[in-house]
């Protein structure tokens, strides 16, 4: 197949930037994409600048935005609904869009699927780690940050900062993605203080922010004394920790700014690595893979910067999981039970193995549950 | 609540007619423009083009084929759940649950979906049924509430929006427990019905069965509030409740039925929402449709036949405001800030029926 | 002796009282001012929300967040105006102008919100009334706003006006009975329409306590439906300020419950804790109605009771 062979090649030109290890070479030629001008649309599902999930995309658009002959158009506040399908058809069919990125997971099936059956000639890329070749058309794809890696960081300089080794998890819904973050804070944890727990309070929602201070209050009140959390804007956790004294770990971007004495690491999304390699293959008339996916051994997850809420134990131990997670050391070191005693996780598993993406459960040392 | 329902308005012939009709068409027409040119000097504040910006309105609503697929299928929720709020508003009864029994009814059409798939009824008779049960659930929320004002005078918009609330959550609650698809991992929904058992589109468009349905209801309601006996009894009820219980109305069936009524037209955008769209109930059932519904109803003066045009005008706002997004750079938040212009000014235009002098007869004879 | 859990269910449910209570407490006294009157404004989410943002831009660029305030009521007065005198021309009706002005209100906030979404403005600062007790929850729980106060103050103060003093009068006239409002001379289009403008005002107060006191942010999904939810606990609390207290707190104290519970440990059924506060105040309905009460306090003229 001559398309994989043109992704192989552009998987070793941006091998520096350690791409590639993760990646399924399954694009479909697209000749001569750089002589025309190529519009890309983008379809948000929150506002843009809701400094969470919706902004840490739209940042790294602008690289897109910089490359010759691209034209970016996006649109915002889309729901998972007919609409979103709606969306993309007009980017297409009034902007002439040929590449559409769909950002928010519920765009995939069967919004995005049934338009990539319908648009066999535009490629379509999302936001999550669903595309399998066997189920999909040829023309869709994925990209993903596995953002665990990142909590799981958050989790060893969280233990090595708490005083109580209690940390508290403001958590929107018992999803995999939310569930991995919150399991892999606990070992992260655990690896450097094995009577470590994760305390964890469930929302409901993507967005309540009245709610997620409540439930910042509650685990502050039970003992807590680090906070982090999974929901989309993290500015009311992080600024509900900073108000009572206890330390925080940041979600989604920086905000390092908001905790100013508590702040100690966050998790963050580096979207920009994905687009800037697809901006790459873009100029050079080059097909995007189908699939996309990292963590710390490819640059797409970081932490942010140390704050003064880090002990310097936590960072020396926080930057050794780093240099770990590099390397490719395991976050799911089976056999491990979930918290109501049974053995979840019987082997080693790969960080990236497909296993890990249906998690339904806590493990043990979580306080908290699913349902 | 002055609509031109009113057992009245059916004594007009002839030449006031016409003027009638002229005034319904003129002053809305009108008031339409006013916003126009009210947001046109708020998009030169800004720095923007208002001819740009009405010109890509039209595009993206109307502009080409696709666009008015486009406005059409966004209009089709809208449409069921206007007629969902503007029957019980005829009877008296502002009941704002249409958002709580589309969402119950919805998932009501996926969960009873599965079974008869299950035991492999076929398509033609399996889509019939679970529309029934997601009308009878849409119903039956609502009579919760019209029994409750009817037998208890519990507040029917207060409890029509707290059943909202307590429906969402129901959903959720099996959605995201006893019912979730093992295979949804990060949406949590109910098992997909799969790709045999949808309703599909209109042959040669896009748009789905449920604008069908709407027009259908929409004229099936209007001669039933319109021109029936049910409906003139359901009138005088709405103009006077005390007045009807005199004459011997059978006052509480009537609210019960027009709650029925309300519910199944909500029941069944939710049935078009997973059977046409969604394939299975999940949160993104929550869009706001009903919410939507209650203000096209308004602005059609809870007139069947009226609120098929101001939902479809709404549906072409909504297709084109990712447009002007795209194309002008202006946040998502301008739709709703020119929307509710609109709206507001529409409904203030109310005052101008009747007052204009062009539409009134000559007093001369 | 109570176990520790309960303790900290019940502490809280006392601070959540307390936390929660005081938007659905504004935009509760400014809606039962409007109702009073014999009008009804349904829109005062969009107050609600406008007033957060107003509150936020303004403490961001002042440091001051009483000014911050102060803008967020002025905002509410905006809408509040807009609708009184629409819904004072004929034929004009209040609740669906009420859905409008809110679809407009929040519009608005989100268009010119969007600078402020990330920075982080002043926020005002509670008074700490629980430094007697070495329990940090209760100290946090007793972290008390000002705004809380002042609310409890208007309830009161709402409270014995319309019973005691000539405005009240008025007022309570115009809302049960425009025609006799009309024979002592009377002009009811000018009672409603400060009515309405007082209550528009009063809602955006309760907005500039959501992004400078608690949450304490400014976003988007700030309001959850408050504003809409804060209209029915006046239904609930029969056109009573003082019963408005109590509602508010109520629904704050129930609001808490979900994340309380799941805190010592009860996660199962997290959402229908979460919808706590709607099934309770519907049995209470239920309850209440039963005997009639809400129909003998509504006023009179008020479209919603007819």
């Amino acid at each position: 197949m001559s398309s994989a062979r043109l992704t192989r090649r552009s998987l070793l030109k941006t091998s520096a930037a350690g791409l590639g290890a993760a990646m399924l070479p399954f694009g479909l030629p697209r000749a001569a994409l750089a002589q025309e001008a190529l519009t890309i649309g983008v379809v948000y599902v929150g506002p843009k600048d809701d400094f969470g999930w919706n902004q840490a995309h739209a940042v790294s658009m602008d690289i897109l935005k910089g490359v010759p002959g691209v034209t970016v158009v996006e649109e915002e506040n889309v729901p998972e609904t007919g609409a979103c399908a709606k969306s993309m058809e007009s980017m297409i069919n009034l902007d002439g869009a040929t590449l559409i990125l769909g950002t928010s997971f519920g765009y995939f099936d069967p919004f995005m699927v049934d338009l990539a059956n319908k648009y066999p000639d535009i490629q379509f890329r999302h936001a999550a780690p669903l595309w399998s070749a066997d189920k999909h058309p040829m023309n869709l794809g994925g990209y993903f940050c596995y953002l665990n890696q990142a909590h799981f960081v958050d989790g060893v300089a969280a233990a090595l900062s708490s005083t109580t080794g209690k940390i508290g998890f403001v958590a929107a819904k018992p999803i995999p993605t939310v569930l991995s973050n919150i399991n892999s804070v606990l070992l992260g944890a655990r690896s450097v203080r094995p009577d470590a727990t994760v305390q964890v309070i469930f929302t409901g929602d993507w967005s309540l922010p009245v709610r997620e201070a409540e439930a910042a209050n509650a685990l502050v009140d039970a003992g807590c004394d680090v906070l982090t959390c999974h929901v989309d804007g993290p500015k009311v956790v992080i600024e509900t920790a900073e108000a009572r004294g206890v330390k925080c770990c940041g979600h989604n971007a920086s905000q390092a700014a908001l905790a100013p004495n508590g702040f100690i690491t966050g998790a963050e999304y580096k979207w920009e690595t994905i687009y800037t390699m697809y901006a790459d293959m873009l100029a050079k008339g080059e097909a995007l893979p189908n699939v996309v996916v990292g963590g710390y051994h490819n640059d797409m997850v970081r932490n942010t910067a140390y704050g003064a809420g880090a002990t310097p134990e936590a960072i020396a131990a926080a930057d050794a999981a780093i240099a770990d997670l590099k390397a490719g050391k395991p976050i799911y070191a089976g056999p491990l039970k979930d918290n109501a005693g049974n053995v979840v996780i019987d082997k080693i598993y790969d960080n990236y193995d497909p296993f890990l993406d249906g998690m339904g459960y806590l493990l043990e040392g979580v306080i908290g549950s699913t349902t | 609540m002055d609509g031109t329902l009113k057992p009245t308005a059916a004594v007009a012939v002839g030449g006031a007619r016409l003027r009638m009709t002229a005034e319904a068409i003129v002053i809305p027409l009108a008031s339409v423009c006013a916003a126009a040119a009210l947001f046109s000097l708020f998009l030169l504040f800004l720095g923007k083009s208002p001819g740009q910006f009405f010109a890509l309105i039209w595009q993206g609503g109307f502009g080409s084929s696709f666009s008015i697929q486009n406005t059409l299928q966004r209009s089709s929720p809208i449409i069921l759940t206007a007629l969902a709020f503007a029957v019980p508003a005829i009877i008296g009864l502002t009941m704002i649950g249409a958002e709580g029994a589309l969402v119950l009814g919805g998932f009501a059409a996926a969960v009873t979906a599965l079974p008869l798939i299950a035991l492999g009824v076929p398509v033609g008779l399996t889509l019939p049924l679970v529309a029934v049960a997601a009308m009878a659930t849409g119903a039956g929320l609502i009579m919760i509430v019209g029994w409750l004002r009817h037998a208890r005078s519990v507040n029917e918009t207060i409890s029509s929006l707290l059943l909202t609330y307590i429906a969402i959550a129901t959903m959720s609650f099996f959605v995201e427990g006893l019912l979730r698809d093992p295979g949804s991992a990060n949406k949590p929904s109910t098992t997909p019905i799969g790709k045999d058992y949808m309703v599909g589109s209109i042959p040669g468009t896009d748009v789905h069965w449920g604008f069908v349905a709407g027009l259908v209801l929409a004229v099936a309601l209007w001669v039933l509030m319109a021109r029936t006996t049910f409906g003139f009894a359901a009138r005088v009820t709405g103009g006077n409740p005390r007045a009807a219980k005199a004459q011997g109305l059978p006052v509480g069936g009537l609210i019960l039925a027009c709650s029925a009524i309300s519910g199944a037209c909500a029941g069944l955008a939710g049935f078009f929402e997973v059977t046409a769209i969604h394939g299975q109930a999940n949160a993104s059932l929550v869009a706001g449709y009903g919410f939507a519904g209650i203000l096209v109803s308004f602005l059609g003066r809870h007139n069947p036949l009226a609120i098929v045009p101001i939902a479809i005008l709404f549906g072409a706002i909504e297709a084109s405001g990712g447009l002007i997004q795209r194309r002008m750079g202006l946040p998502d938040a301008t739709s709703a800030l020119l929307q509710g212009l609109i709206f507001v000014l529409l409904l203030a235009s109310d005052t101008l029926h009747g007052r204009l002098a062009i539409f009134r007869e000559r007093e001369a004879r | 002796m109570l176990s520790p859990e309960v303790l900290t269910v019940l502490i809280a449910m006392l601070g959540g009282a307390i936390r929660v209570s005081t938007p659905y407490l504004f935009v509760a006294l400014g809606e039962t001012l409007t109702e009073k009157s014999g009008r009804i404004n349904l829109g005062l989410e969009g107050n609600l929300v406008l007033g957060a943002m107003m509150a936020y831009a303004v403490s961001f660029h002042t440091g001051q967040p009483w000014l911050g305030v102060l803008a967020a009521c002025g905002a509410g007065l905006f809408l509040g105006l807009l609708h009184g005198v629409i819904c004072s021309l004929p034929r004009v009706n209040d609740i669906a102008v009420g859905i409008a002005l809110m679809s407009f209100g929040t519009g608005a906030a989100f268009f010119f919100g969007k600078p402020y979404i990330q920075p982080q403005a002043p926020r005002l600062e509670g008074l700490a009334l629980g430094e007697w007790s070495s329990n940090p929850a209760l100290k946090q729980a007793l972290l008390i706003n000002p705004l809380f106060f002042l609310g409890i103050a208007i309830a009161v103060l709402l409270w014995w006006a319309l019973a005691n003093t000539r405005p009240g009068l008025i007022l309570r006239m115009t809302g049960d009975s425009e025609a006799s409002a009309r024979a002592m001379g009377v002009n009811p289009v000018r009672v409603r329409i400060l009515a309405t403008v007082a209550g528009g005002g009063l809602a955006g107060i309760g907005g500039a306590f959501l992004s400078l006191s608690y949450p304490g942010s400014w976003n988007e999904g700030l309001s959850s439906g408050q504003g809409l939810m804060a209209v029915a606990l006046v239904i609930f609390a029969r056109w009573n300020p003082l019963r408005c207290v109590w509602a508010a707190l109520l629904f704050g104290a129930a609001g808490a419950i979900g994340p309380a519970l799941q805190s010592v440990g009860i996660s199962q059924g997290y959402y229908f804790f979460n919808a706590a506060p709607y099934i309770l105040t519907l049995f209470i309905m239920i309850a209440s109605a039963r005997a009639g009460l809400a129909a003998q306090s509504a006023p009179g003229e008020l479209s919603i009771v007819k």
